[in-house]
């Protein structure tokens, strides 16, 4: 289904020429093995990571600002949910099982993953051209133009052009920049900051931040933000075609045999 | 697969992955016997979390073994201190509480070369430290105070621990209530049996008479109403073996992250 924009404003396409003229046939798959194997360890990490996350958040729900908080000093907020301890008052009649021992094990192992993948996926940016390539905006694309025609396509969720299963788009360029190099390491920043033992020995990481309650508040809008991505992620994969976009991701070939040939 | 050429190079890469996977294994055995020695292996790296936890534990152990939690100036101790809730006292502790602590004991055993039973007196003639370090429970929330005590590694130079020590239990008067801490943590300077607070006794809501500060790991290792320590080179023989009454429920054993 061609777009009615297509006949009136160039399209913003990201890798010109030779994305949209892949044969198709080619054996070069849409993702390297690389990318893929690291985007599914990924994204099992940061499942087992929100999961457990919302565990731990559970056992005191209330946010501070600052070095310290509890629940006698005056919260910044409070998510209105039940807890899984008795100190914090909710509102609720009831409390939560505690799940903080497993969540905790889990949450910190699935951090150590996400941080290995994602420093073999960040130092491969740097060997493979997929940085240039595919990640970092064509000099065409850098206009206003260029960037409110993609907006205005996506505000209207409109279906992506054929090519684009080929190249990613502006604005796709530009969130997974922000996801891969302000949001990752912003998240993993904070997280050490509440570590007491990593802080005795690198306290700039909590002093930066204005105190551990502030790392801790701070981590997990950072994870809000991640997850708002996830959904927004999730929604595009079925808006541009949700088969085509998981067997690229998966065997690298967005078509079938079939398609292909 | 006709092709000689083609079979041939099969066969050498099959050889050279044998080869590398060996080597692989091998490095790994050589990697765990070294890591071992340098004590870089946690109670808890087997099972399915062992991998995060040895990760976590033997980074700690390389780059913070020496590192002093972060101190505080007087300006920032939490006003009013907040106390989590304990359990309700038993009778024997009510009864050491009815005499002001006045027979309280600690009793020190195990790898030692002089078990010795102190009493808070003695222990509070040792030279004493204060700091003014945070507590922050796993659960999320964190209160600064000073603590006031004798360094753990005073009381284990008194009674003599041996060289093959590996780690420290502390118990609690309250049942099932106990830690272990490794060598490093234990010998750390601002490992404190804790006595005083904020320039005061530290009250019993506070783990008084006596509580372990372990200002580097979180609130679950800091036991309160010390009474019982052992030293010994391995973790058997208490609960399940774990090292801990919070392992036996679940939690990691290291709890600095």
């Amino acid at each position: 289904m061609a777009r009615m924009e297509s006949a009136q404003v160039p399209l913003p396409t990201s890798a010109p020429s030779s994305a949209a003229s892949v044969p198709a046939a080619t054996a070069r798959p849409r993702h390297s093995a690389l990318v893929r194997i690291t985007h599914w360890i990924t994204t099992l990490s940061f499942l087992a990571l929100l999961v457990s996350g919302f565990e731990i958040v559970i056992s005191h729900p209330r946010f501070y600002w600052g070095e310290t908080g509890n629940v006698r000093t005056p919260a910044l907020f409070q998510i209105p949910i039940p807890a899984s301890r008795h100190l914090v008052q909710t509102g609720y009649g009831y409390v939560l099982p505690d799940q903080n021992g497993w969540s905790r094990y889990l949450h910190f192992q699935a951090a150590w993953i996400a941080v290995l993948t994602g420093l073999l996926y960040v130092i491969s940016l740097l060997f493979t051209g997929h940085l240039r390539k595919d990640l970092l905006p064509n000099r065409s694309d850098l206009s206003w133009r260029s960037f409110s025609t993609t907006l205005a396509s996506h505000l209207r969720f409109a279906k992506p052009s054929e090519e684009e299963a080929w190249s990613y788009n502006l604005l796709q360029r530009l969130s997974y920049l922000f996801v891969i190099f302000v949001l990752f390491p912003s998240v993993i920043w904070t997280g050490l900051a509440m570590s007491p033992a990593f802080v005795s020995a690198f306290p700039a990481t909590v002093n930066l931040l204005g105190g551990q309650q502030s790392a801790r508040t701070l981590h997990f809008f950072v994870s809000l933000a991640l997850l708002l991505f996830l959904l927004v992620h999730v929604g595009m994969i079925f808006l541009a075609g949700f088969s085509s976009r998981m067997r690229a991701m998966i065997s690298g070939q967005p078509l079938t045999h079939k398609e292909r040939t | 697969m006709t092709n000689p050429a083609s079979r041939k190079l099969s066969r050498r890469k099959l050889i050279v992955g044998g080869l590398a996977a060996t080597a692989g294994v091998a490095g790994l055995g050589v990697a765990a016997r070294i890591a071992q020695k340098y004590g870089l292996v946690p109670p808890d790296h087997g099972g399915i979390y062992g991998l995060g936890e040895t990760l976590t534990y033997a980074s700690q152990r390389l780059l913070t073994r020496h590192s002093l939690a972060r101190e505080f100036p007087k300006s920032q101790i939490s006003q009013p201190p907040f106390a989590n809730e304990v359990e309700p006292p038993s009778d024997q502790f009510k009864r050491f509480q009815a005499g002001h602590f006045a027979d309280w004991r600690l009793d020190v055993d195990g790898m030692v070369a002089r078990p010795t039973s102190f009493s808070l007196d003695q222990l509070k003639s040792y030279p004493s430290q204060s700091q003014i370090t945070m507590l922050q429970c796993e659960e999320g929330w964190s209160y600064i105070a000073e603590w006031i005590g004798v360094p753990l590694s005073h009381v284990l130079d008194v009674v003599g621990a041996l060289p093959q020590a590996r780690y420290v239990f502390y118990f609690s008067i309250e049942p099932d209530t106990w830690e272990t801490i490794d060598m490093a943590d234990a010998l750390h300077p601002q490992t404190l049996l804790t006595y005083g607070m904020n320039g005061d006794e530290l009250p019993v809501g506070h783990g008084g008479p006596l509580r372990l500060r372990v200002p580097r790991q979180v609130g679950y290792k800091n036991v309160k109403f010390i009474n019982h320590l052992t030293v010994s080179d391995n973790l058997k023989g208490f609960g399940k073996g774990l090292g801990s009454a919070s392992a036996d429920a679940g939690y990691a054993w290291y709890a600095g992250i």
